[in-house]
């Protein structure tokens, strides 16, 4: 293992980036709170994204299993957190309790989707999911009568904040003479998340598991006849993916202090897919640039088109908003129009992208 | 008992609806194997250009009926140029990415088209003028309209000359080709292009069909409708296997009569527990369950462990 990390100039190469990296990481939540508190939410949005991105990428990207529900998982976590830590039943568990408890709930969601589906292929998959995902919202969205269980689309408010003993990360603070706004805090416990999955990510990519996807991906009958379990492995993808979801959903709720069916649409399961396929599935700087670019994008539009508009025209001659999503959506298809493998594929992607295809 | 046949005529109504827009998806999926996510949307445009036509000729002393049909008319054929105009510029560029590739392409079109339609007919719901005198007619405690009657009426004419066009004419016969086998059908002299063009064309058509009759069923359009209704009608594909038009016209049918018979009985089901806010789970649920049993849909062929 002299490779990575060595004394050679390339290793010194490896540490230098490290560190880059690891500066601009935490020059982030400082540069953009310059711009007011609302743009490190954006950057914790951002965060979050890329964790979830990077969830549904070992479902997606790796195992080759279309998700189109995925936004459920998110949602079980979500409510969890939120049910359990909130005045709505007047239980207030700390987050180390809950933010497992989610994930373990997220994942047994996951098999409980993916069992009965394991038979089915690619697009007929990807609408089960997608019911599935309707499903869980519709429940959240009616399930406050006879009991009121998720107070139905007015969501539940006041969901306590991640607290260490006193430490709230909601309130401002100063830690060794450095002053963090709860949105700061925040950020930094996202990217340590992050790092998380991202490492998780790694490691699974070559591990026995990860190789074991990308054979049921290419070709399932032959990856069965090869002696893998298709079964296991697929509901593993399934329950990993989900679990993820859960964790993401958790410090979600923990983070806004309200959720609500609204968060949890379709709508949202296919920003997420975009975000990987987008960047470039099953390859992780691809999907963590997705995951930033379309999280980015839309906020960046709202800023810019209305000055813009008025630039040009001297008033606000189209909605914004629309316009907004608008440009979103041709950007999504001009970007697969000429990277049809993605902004930033891997390498071996692009190699079988280029031979003969069929 | 009158319960159950009122809400057998009316699922029968959205059924035939479901069913037109599903032949759109399954007819795209059965040539080229992609999921047209912006169909939704083409059936929404045909909604509202309807609409506008009806609306603008509505004082000029015509006829109600031939408002109707002209306005039908330019729907359906604005929908067909943007269908060809969709698989032109979105789809045909990426027939040979990955699998994904024109998915997302698919679902950026459909935010585009939602988005395009909200600037120009706004965000609030519109109601639909009705046209033809709205007649109630009674048959044995359950009741319907003359609209439902044309509207189930119309889909069954639809889905008759769709079938023979696909069964009976060269350019059918060039489609069921093109579905089986891309690459043999060019061999035989088929020009693959103009038959998926004529895919997208046809299935347009349907939509801006079944969007009409959605407008004056619930005399109401809105820019998001295509999105549910599209949801539904693809769920009603696959029900019925993907691909297979007998299997989206029997699942769009059988979607609609599911829906409807769920939306009447759940509360007496479950002792008022569940309301009929429910309804939408129903598609869903009974996909998920057909599916466990059936992999391929009711209609759909085993193909086998193809990659």
């Amino acid at each position: 293992m002299s490779g990575r990390f060595g004394r050679s100039p390339r290793g010194m190469q490896h540490w230098l980036g490290f560190l880059l990296l690891l500066a601009v990481l935490l020059a982030i939540p400082f540069v953009a709170a310059l711009g007011g508190q609302a743009w490190v939410r954006i950057a914790n949005f951002a965060i979050l994204y890329v964790f979830l991105a990077l969830g549904l990428n070992i479902v997606v990207g790796y195992a080759g299993l279309l998700d189109l529900g995925y936004v459920a998982f998110y949602a079980v976590g979500a409510y969890c957190y939120a049910l359990l830590a909130s005045p709505h039943f007047g239980i207030h568990l700390p987050f180390w309790v809950i933010l497992p408890f989610g994930a373990a709930v997220a994942c047994l969601f996951g098999v409980l989707l993916g069992a009965p589906t394991l038979k089915l292929r690619g697009d007929y998959l990807a609408i089960v999911t997608l019911g599935f995902g309707e499903i869980i919202r519709i429940f959240m969205n009616n399930l406050n009568a006879p009991i009121n269980v998720t107070n139905g689309a007015q969501g539940i408010t006041l969901i306590d904040p991640i607290r260490i003993g006193d430490f709230s990360f909601a309130k401002t603070s100063t830690i060794f003479g450095v002053t963090l706004s709860g949105p700061q805090k925040y950020y930094f416990l996202l990217v340590a998340l992050a790092a998380l999955v991202i490492v998780v990510n790694i490691r699974l990519q070559n591990s026995r598991i990860g190789r074991a996807w990308q054979a049921i991906r290419e070709d399932e009958v032959a990856a069965k006849a090869c002696g893998i379990n298709t079964r296991n492995i697929k509901l593993l993808a399934f329950a990993m993916g989900a679990s993820f979801g859960g964790i993401a959903g958790g410090v979600f709720a923990a983070m806004q202090g309200f959720v609500s069916p609204e968060s949890f649409s379709l709508m949202e399961s296919i920003t997420i897919l975009a975000m990987v396929v987008l960047g470039g599935m099953g390859h992780i700087p691809g999907v963590i640039l997705g995951a930033i670019l379309l999280t980015g994008l839309p906020e960046a539009l709202r800023y810019g088109i209305e000055p813009l508009q008025k630039a040009v025209f001297g008033r606000m001659i189209i909605d914004p908003e629309s316009l907004r999503m608008l440009v979103f959506g041709l950007a999504l298809v001009l970007v697969m129009r000429f990277r049809p493998a993605g902004l930033w594929p891997s390498s071996l992607r692009r190699r079988e992208l280029s031979e003969a295809t069929d | 008992m009158d319960t159950l046949l009122q809400q057998l005529i009316n699922g029968l109504t959205l059924g035939a609806v479901y069913a037109l827009v599903a032949l759109g998806y399954t007819m795209v999926y059965g040539i080229i194997g992609l999921i047209n996510f912006a169909h939704g949307e083409v059936v929404m445009i045909g909604t509202m250009v309807a609409f506008t036509i009806i609306v603008s000729l509505a004082g000029s002393g015509m006829p109600p009926l031939l408002i109707l049909s002209v306005g039908l008319l330019i729907a359906v054929v604005a929908c067909m140029v943007l269908g060809w105009g969709l698989e032109r510029v979105a789809y045909r560029p990426l027939r040979h990415a990955p699998r994904l590739t024109p998915l997302i392409t698919a679902i950026g079109m459909s935010i585009v088209l939602q988005n395009v339609a909200m600037i120009i007919w706004g965000r609030n719901y519109i109601t639909f003028p009705p046209m033809i005198e709205k007649q109630i007619y009674e048959v044995a405690g359950a009741s319907f309209t003359n609209v439902q009657v044309a509207i189930v009426v119309l889909a069954a004419l639809v889905m008759i000359g769709l079938t023979y066009l696909v069964q009976r004419t060269r350019m059918g016969m060039a489609m069921r080709a093109t579905a089986q086998n891309q690459h043999v059908a060019q061999l035989m002299g088929v020009d693959i292009d103009r038959v998926i063009a004529m895919a997208f064309i046809i299935g347009s058509a349907l939509g801006a069909l079944a969007g009409c009759m959605v407008g004056s069923y619930y005399e109401i359009a809105h820019y998001q409708m295509g999105f549910m209704l599209g949801l539904k009608a693809f769920t009603a594909a696959v029900l019925g296997g993907i691909g297979n038009m007998a299997g989206a016209m029997a699942g769009g049918l059988l979607l609609g009569i599911i829906e409807a018979l769920g939306a009447g009985y759940i509360g007496d089901l479950t002792g008022n527990f569940l309301g009929s806010h429910y309804q939408d789970i129903f598609a869903f649920m009974v996909l998920i369950v057909v599916l466990m049993f059936r992999p391929s849909g009711l209609f759909g062929e085993r193909t086998g462990d193809r990659a």
